[in-house]
């Protein structure tokens, strides 16, 4: 792991007296600085307050909001809950697959975009609802969704 | 003369930036100005403005844009208030017949203010709870007969009673905010669009409890809820309503903030305090409760959001006026969150005891494209499907109950004839399996085999014996799970067996989907007589399955077709049409 990554997570523990009741906030601070939580991250964090690897992991794999894999420039993630579903969520989700080209969890090869089915997003006026980074698009059809990728591939000079 | 935008989540999604910025742009040197507020309820009309007159008339204006909130503010400027885009009478049904507590700040005042929580009467509950003392509060919430919004509906003095008599010098009240329910989102409304009545009653709770700390655990996935909860926070530092020694009377209290990290399992209170203190969050076998044994081993007392969003009315009001409304064993109101194929979606706030009809058709305008209703969901991965003929349920928890359904956290999800129930239970049981946390066999591996017999039934695989395992399965996972979670896991599958068992047996010896949902079981077909050969689905279908001449009938390859309904989307004349079962084909 690179040194300014390795001082940065000193940075964030000085934050936490009690790092072992504190680590879901330490994971969701490595999180949002490396974009995952890779083993490199997990080995350094072992390193620095003894909490054991298997348990952090144990942590981080428990929770659907930890990332053990990369993402995208674009982070897609398409809401699952009963209100999309209902609204046909499922075809939004077939139609990011085509599209990209690439199955859920996964980025595409330009690193560009990766896509997830994520947990109700509390969006259920505009179902189906999708977010890519911090943007909640909703009443999405598959057009729709074609375009907004569209849009975002022009923008990028793809 | 003011201007409200609602300013929530949805609102913002839904284009409230643009809004504001067409505003903004056309009031700039005036002395008009426009106020940032939650949400109102009314998602269905985001982005949403609400003119309040001078004589206090209320407008509200719906559906606005970057041009026509433009036109709008123009108007405004020459002294008009137009007639264009403001929600018609049919759609204003939608606030009658609510009553407001939980909601009353939301879309009404600025969230980011506490100056503005307090003129409208905020932290009154506060002071007089202060000079109550813990007894007399315990004592008017056990008037006021309020059961716990989160799902399970436990009386709230109760617990509070039972952390109080716990003995210990360091106590804890929770706020349980991680709304985990797929379809609802009073919570996510509640906290973004009046913060303070949230963080007031969980210090009344504390107060009557003994505690000084208060740690609300918010999903990670609301964002904008944490930011004006961090706000709210430390603007009642500033103002003398935290820290110590509050307002003269001797009594501390802080708040703590800790982000969930996305499992359902947390909304389990033992599972929740796993997760505080940072582990995996697994449920364990109760007693010792929460009270006696709670956050850091402490004496603690969780509620979630609505619950304490309560609290603050009834010790305004006293208790007698909060146990006036509802049924004999339901008290006060209830935040439903409407949602699916429903025409008005967003969140109703209504008295119990009204019925299920009252809230779908009365306020919420029935069903979307006037389609037939078919079940109203209610409870999310623990409740059930209600069938139309039962619609006239009493909602209060006991009623609800019996339906094989639960009152739950209140998302409402409303189904049409498209919708299909064995979807749905797979689904459902889809999540559950996934956020089942694999402590107890019941719950992981019974929760597993539900969801391959509800897959091979939708794969048109299904046989006879189904059903019936399906129900022995779920009897089984209910008495046997450790958590609620596993508790209340079959029940959307065990009720749609109850009320739509014809629907299973088509799938299953029919190899249809009366729904035409199931992918396995349709098939795509061109209406010959209406295609009027305009190649526009051929050239729309994703994997070339359409083909033809121009101007005459164009056909699908069953074997190509991914039915995903593109062409259906595309058509302009209907003639694509879905066939299921044996006897359609």
């Amino acid at each position: 792991m690179a040194g300014k990554f390795k001082i940065k997570i000193d940075e964030i523990l000085k934050k936490y007296s009690a790092p072992e009741e504190s680590l879901i906030a330490i994971l969701q601070q490595v999180q949002e600085l490396c974009g995952y939580i890779s083993r490199d991250a997990v080995e350094c964090l072992t390193e620095k307050t003894g909490i054991p690897s298997s348990r952090i992991m144990g942590v981080a794999s428990f929770y659907a909001g930890f990332r053990l894999k990369p993402v995208g420039k674009y982070r897609i993630m398409v809401c699952m809950g009963t209100a999309c579903h209902v609204n046909g969520s499922e075809r939004i989700g077939d139609t990011i697959k085509r599209v990209l080209g690439i199955e859920a969890g996964d980025v595409t090869e330009d690193g560009l975009f990766s896509w997830e089915e994520v947990a109700c997003l509390g969006c259920c006026s505009i179902s189906p609802a999708m977010m890519i980074n911090d943007t909640v698009y909703g009443t999405l059809t598959q057009q729709k969704v074609i375009d907004i990728i569209e849009n975002i591939r022009k923008g990028e000079g793809k | 003369m003011r201007f409200l935008l609602g300013y929530g989540s949805c609102g913002i999604a839904s284009g409230a930036n643009d809004v504001l910025a067409s505003l903004n742009e056309a009031f700039a040197g005036t002395e008009l100005k426009v106020e940032k507020v939650g949400c109102n309820g009314l998602c269905f009309a985001e982005p949403i403005v609400e003119v309040i007159t001078d004589s206090g008339e209320s407008i509200l204006y719906g559906r606005l844009n970057k041009e026509s909130a433009l036109e709008f503010a123009e108007a405004v400027k020459q002294g008009e208030l137009p007639l264009e885009n403001r929600l018609t009478e049919d759609e204003l049904k939608f606030l009658q017949g609510q009553k407001r507590i939980v909601l009353s700040g939301c879309g009404k005042i600025d969230p980011e203010s506490i100056d503005a929580y307090i003129e409208n009467g905020g932290y009154s509950a506060l002071k007089k709870a202060l000079e109550m003392g813990a007894d007399k509060i315990i004592e008017e919430i056990k008037i006021s007969g309020l059961r716990g919004r989160g799902g399970a509906g436990f009386p709230t003095h109760f617990k509070w009673q039972a952390a109080k008599n716990a003995q210990s010098d360091e106590k804890y009240i929770v706020c349980n905010a991680d709304e985990g329910d797929p379809g609802a989102f009073m919570d996510r409304a509640v906290l973004e669009g009046d913060p303070h009545r949230v963080l007031e009653g969980m210090m009344i709770a504390g107060i009557a409890i003994g505690a000084e700390n208060g740690v609300i655990y918010v999903r990670a996935e609301y964002p904008l809820a944490v930011k004006r909860l961090k706000n709210a926070i430390a603007q009642m530092h500033e103002k003398g309503y935290l820290g110590e020694n509050i307002l003269g009377s001797g009594f501390n209290f802080d708040f703590h903030i800790m982000m969930g990290a996305g499992a359902f399992v947390c909304g389990e209170e033992t599972a929740l305090l796993a997760s505080l203190s940072g582990n995996r969050g697994m449920p364990v076998t109760k007693p010792p409760f929460p009270a006696q044994k709670g956050f850091r081993k402490q004496p603690t007392n969780i509620n979630n959001v609505e619950t304490f969003a309560n609290v603050s009315w009834i010790i305004d009001n006293g208790g007698e006026a909060f146990a006036s409304m509802g049924t004999e064993g339901s008290k006060g109101t209830k935040v439903f969150a409407l949602a699916g194929r429903v025409k008005r979606g967003g969140l109703v706030e209504v008295p119990m005891g009204l019925t299920i009809n009252d809230i779908v058709f009365g306020i919420c305008g029935g069903i979307k494209d006037n389609a037939k209703v078919k079940a109203v969901q209610m409870g999310g991965p623990s409740g059930g499907c209600i069938p139309e003929n039962m619609l006239d349920t009493v909602i209060d928890y006991e009623n609800i109950a019996k339906t094989g359904a639960i009152m739950g956290s209140g998302g409402m999800i409303v189904m049409d004839e498209k919708t299909c129930m064995v979807d749905m239970a797979k689904f459902f049981m889809d999540f559950t399996s996934k956020e089942s946390c694999g402590k107890c066999v019941p719950c992981r591996i019974g929760t597993t085999r539900m969801l391959e017999i509800l897959k091979r039934i939708a794969d048109g695989e299904g046989v006879s014996e189904d059903i019936d395992t399906l129900i022995e399965l779920g009897e089984s996972i209910k008495t046997g799970a450790l958590c609620g979670l596993g508790n209340s896991a079959p029940n959307p599958v065990l009720t749609t067996i109850k009320y739509f068992r014809n629907e299973y047996e088509e799938h299953i010896n029919n190899k249809c989907c009366p729904a035409k949902k199931c992918t396995a079981l349709i098939e795509y077909s061109i209406d010959p007589e209406l295609c009027r050969g305009c190649s526009l689905c051929s050239r729309k279908c994703p994997v070339e399955a359409i083909s033809g001449v121009v101007k005459s009938p164009y056909v699908i390859d069953g074997e190509k077709c991914v039915r995903c309904g593109q062409c259906i989307d595309t058509c302009k004349f209907n003639a694509i049409k879905v066939l299921s079962g044996e006897g359609n084909k």
